[in-house]
């Protein structure tokens, strides 16, 4: 197989999560600097812990197929762009859930409207009405 | 470390910053649980061609189970397998996706692009916006 097996996979999960943001209104892409944000610190964990674990042999990768873009460390680009392309996936279902079914996430400003209701503002504010 | 030891510590981590540290408490909200339960299914089906392939490869010492085969694909359920996955994928799998939505959800309530939200817009209720600015 080819060496674009790792990376046909990654593209698999982009297009099959990227409908979401047209069809839902997910605005993840969209809110691109709060992506941008989310996405810089999961990255670096990441790459962290698959640096440690390709140190301390926990696994391996078939040089076959995967890009052969090897980062320092032994760590393979397709890796990498896993932890950009998994994340963004959580999301899009995340938001995507919130679009359809109207649930609180937990972001919401207090006094905007979340499925017909009102969220709670602080409990000193007393005017429910 | 193994692998083992770390993804339950890196579960461990993100489930104490979401309940503790940030407050976000995702792990408490349904819309989280529902989410989860789609991208769970689809990481079975993706890690599966990732691992049952042996594009990634995991050594025996370092999981629960056995080590990925040289010339055959891993079992697909048994031998601390799921999928043809170790475990500890699922723990890994969710410690990202877990860290990843809880600062997304942190962000947006700092007011880093807190809206549009998702979904088509929503009726403004009269005297919302007061509200909001007390």
């Amino acid at each position: 197989m080819s060496r674009f097996a790792y990376l046909a996979v990654l593209v698999l999960v982009l297009v099959g999560t990227g409908w979401l943001e047209l069809l839902l209104r997910t605005r993840v892409y969209a809110r691109r600097r709060r992506l941008a944000l989310t996405l810089v610190p999961v990255v670096a964990v990441f790459c962290l812990w698959d640096l440690y674990a390709i140190a301390a042999g926990h696994w391996t990768f078939d040089v076959e197929r995967t890009t052969g873009v090897v980062l320092p460390g032994g760590l393979p680009l397709d890796e990498v762009l896993f932890f950009v392309v998994v994340p963004v996936a959580s999301l899009l279902t995340l938001e995507a859930v919130r679009s359809v079914k109207r649930w609180e996430v937990g972001d919401e400003a207090p006094g905007d409207c979340v499925g017909g209701v009102r969220v709670d503002a602080d409990v000193s504010d007393g005017d429910a009405s | 470390m193994t692998y083992t030891e770390l993804a339950v510590l890196g579960v461990a981590v993100v489930v104490v910053l979401d309940l503790g540290v940030l407050r976000t408490r995702l792990l408490r909200r349904r819309v989280f649980w529902t989410s989860y339960a789609i991208v769970v299914f689809f990481q079975l089906v993706t890690n599966g061609i990732l691992t049952g392939l042996r594009i990634v490869r995991y050594d025996g010492a370092a999981i629960v189970g056995s080590s990925t085969p040289l010339d055959a694909p891993p079992p697909f359920l048994g031998d601390g397998r799921i999928a043809f996955a170790p475990v500890e994928d699922l723990l890994f799998g969710f410690a990202l996706v877990v860290l990843t939505q809880v600062l997304w959800v942190w962000l947006g309530r700092r007011g880093v692009q807190r809206t549009p939200y998702s979904g088509p817009p929503r009726i403004a209720m009269p005297g919302a916006a007061e509200d909001a600015r007390r």
